[in-house]
């Protein structure tokens, strides 16, 4: 069975706004959604800057008691599947064994673990949460999402770190495709801006210790130092083409490939000449039956470390071919987000839905400094206008995790 | 403010609603409390009255967790 896959759903909560609208128009627009860490007091961190998602009421998604007993991650998951439910029109539409929920997260409950961890040491085993356990798992977001509408098929995450999101995606896709599913609410959620999350990413020297919003996340920026950690959610409402074409879904685009590997060669640093990153690219491009000379945009990984715009830009040189990579619209929208971790992948396939329908790639911020060793075409500073063929959205996780999807306008 | 008021108080602030609505009777399955939220309430009173509340018995009623409480606190 080989079924195609098309979206008719999307919801984001971000740094740079609640809501796809509010997003979309920040991405264009080249607003930077960091800033001063608020979520706990960071005058003893080395990073204080981070992407906090402000303004977020969950009780807008939850009743007082549900949003108490939902971690914050969880709690972005159940906002943006809100808002990509309501889109696609689906509840009500699918039997509840045919609809899943692949919703990834690279950590859980990162502010649930950090509180209960501070009872603990402060009061003893008495006061550690009954809900510590359930607020913690990170399969809860997609146990939650499932529990909101009913969807009974498998709910399961991805948990890949940093591709998460995009992991989520693709296994969906796979599922629709051949034919465990009818119906798949997918994505990624994170919610890792606490004391200890900070502290142990600084500790492995991941994150950029800048201080001006507008120097910190610099991805393929020759300043660059690391990424600036970030929070949100992005979710996909997935759909088997026949099925949304004939109750008359409004089918945002399709989704077309989905590629993954795993370096195999260390438990965080990527492998340098990017090959096994790229054949996660190639395995997507194949899938989407890419040929040379159409017109790509691709949403990078891009976090602005070292070691990976380096690696990422070998790694696409490696899957289109050197001519083919010098033609490619590239960007990293984590300029402007910063890193989302496991929602990261998620909210970036969105920025690729939204490049191919409205013709234009969101570019990637401070991007003054050109590092000579990523010579591709960044779309710096400024959106790109432009129509594509095909949009591709990379992830690369903390274990040697790659993925990667490809989406197409649906014709 | 004696036990059942603290106890109503609680749950009242924790579901959104006015602790009138609450009566010893009140069968707290319907009121959409599950045995996690009964044991993070007797947690939550156990600070508040510096005892400690072992739940000896199924809790199924707002009297049940006043008279879990006083066994407490008259130990």
């Amino acid at each position: 069975m080989n079924r195609r896959v098309v979206v008719t759903g999307m919801g984001a909560v971000t740094p740079v706004g609640i809501g796809v609208d509010a997003f979309w128009t920040s991405l264009k627009a080249g607003k930077c959604g960091i800033d001063k860490i608020t979520r706990f007091d960071p005058s003893n961190a080395r990073s204080t800057l981070s992407g906090e998602v402000l303004d977020f009421d969950p009780l807008v998604y939850q009743e007082v008691k549900d949003a108490s007993h939902t971690d914050r991650s969880g709690q972005f998951a159940l906002a943006a599947a809100q808002e990509a439910v309501d889109q696609s029109g689906v509840v009500g539409t699918v039997e509840p064994l045919r609809a899943a929920v692949y919703i990834g997260s690279g950590v859980g409950g990162f502010e649930s673990t950090e509180i209960n961890c501070f009872k603990l040491f402060e009061k003893g085993p008495r006061r550690v949460s009954p809900f510590f356990i359930p607020m913690m798992i990170a399969n809860m977001p997609a146990g939650s999402v499932a529990i909101k509408y009913g969807f009974r098929g498998q709910a399961t995450p991805a948990v890949t770190a940093c591709a998460s999101g995009t992991n989520a995606i693709g296994e969906a896709l796979r599922a629709i495709r051949h034919g465990y599913a009818d119906v798949v609410i997918a994505g990624g959620t994170e919610a890792p801006i606490t004391e200890v999350g900070v502290a142990g990413f600084n500790a492995m020297k991941a994150l950029s210790t800048a201080e001006n919003p507008n120097e910190a996340s610099l991805p393929f920026d020759k300043r660059r130092g690391g990424f600036v950690i970030a929070e949100g959610a992005g979710i996909l409402v997935l759909e088997e083409y026949e099925r949304a074409k004939s109750r008359g879904a409004n089918i945002l685009c399709e989704l077309v490939g989905y590629g993954t590997t795993c370096d195999a060669y260390h438990m965080t640093a990527p492998m340098p000449d990017g090959s096994i990153a790229a054949q996660a690219v190639v395995q997507a491009l194949q899938e989407a039956n890419y040929q040379v000379g159409e017109r790509v945009y691709v949403n990078a990984h891009g976090t602005g470390t070292s070691l990976n715009d380096v690696m990422e830009t070998n790694a696409l040189k490696v899957a289109f071919g050197e001519d083919e990579a010098r033609k490619l619209v590239v960007s990293s929208t984590k300029s402007a987000t910063g890193h989302m971790l496991g929602a990261a992948g998620a909210v970036e396939a969105i920025a690729c839905i939204l490049a191919l329908r409205d013709k234009v790639a969101p570019p990637t911020v401070n991007l003054l400094e050109p590092d000579p060793e990523c010579d591709l075409d960044y779309a710096p500073c400024v959106k790109r206008e432009a129509e594509f063929d095909l949009a591709v959205s990379n992830s690369f996780g903390f274990g040697g995790h790659n993925a990667c999807v490809a989406l197409r306008p649906c014709v | 403010m004696d036990t059942f008021q603290l106890v109503s108080l609680a749950l009242a602030k924790r579901l959104g609603l006015s602790a009138s609505e609450i009566t010893p009777e009140t069968d707290l399955m319907e009121l959409g409390i599950d045995s996690l939220d009964a044991a993070e309430l007797l947690m939550d009173l156990e600070d508040k009255l510096g005892v400690e509340i072992e739940a000896s018995k199924t809790i199924k009623t707002v009297k049940d967790i006043v008279s879990e409480i006083e066994a407490a606190v008259n130990q």
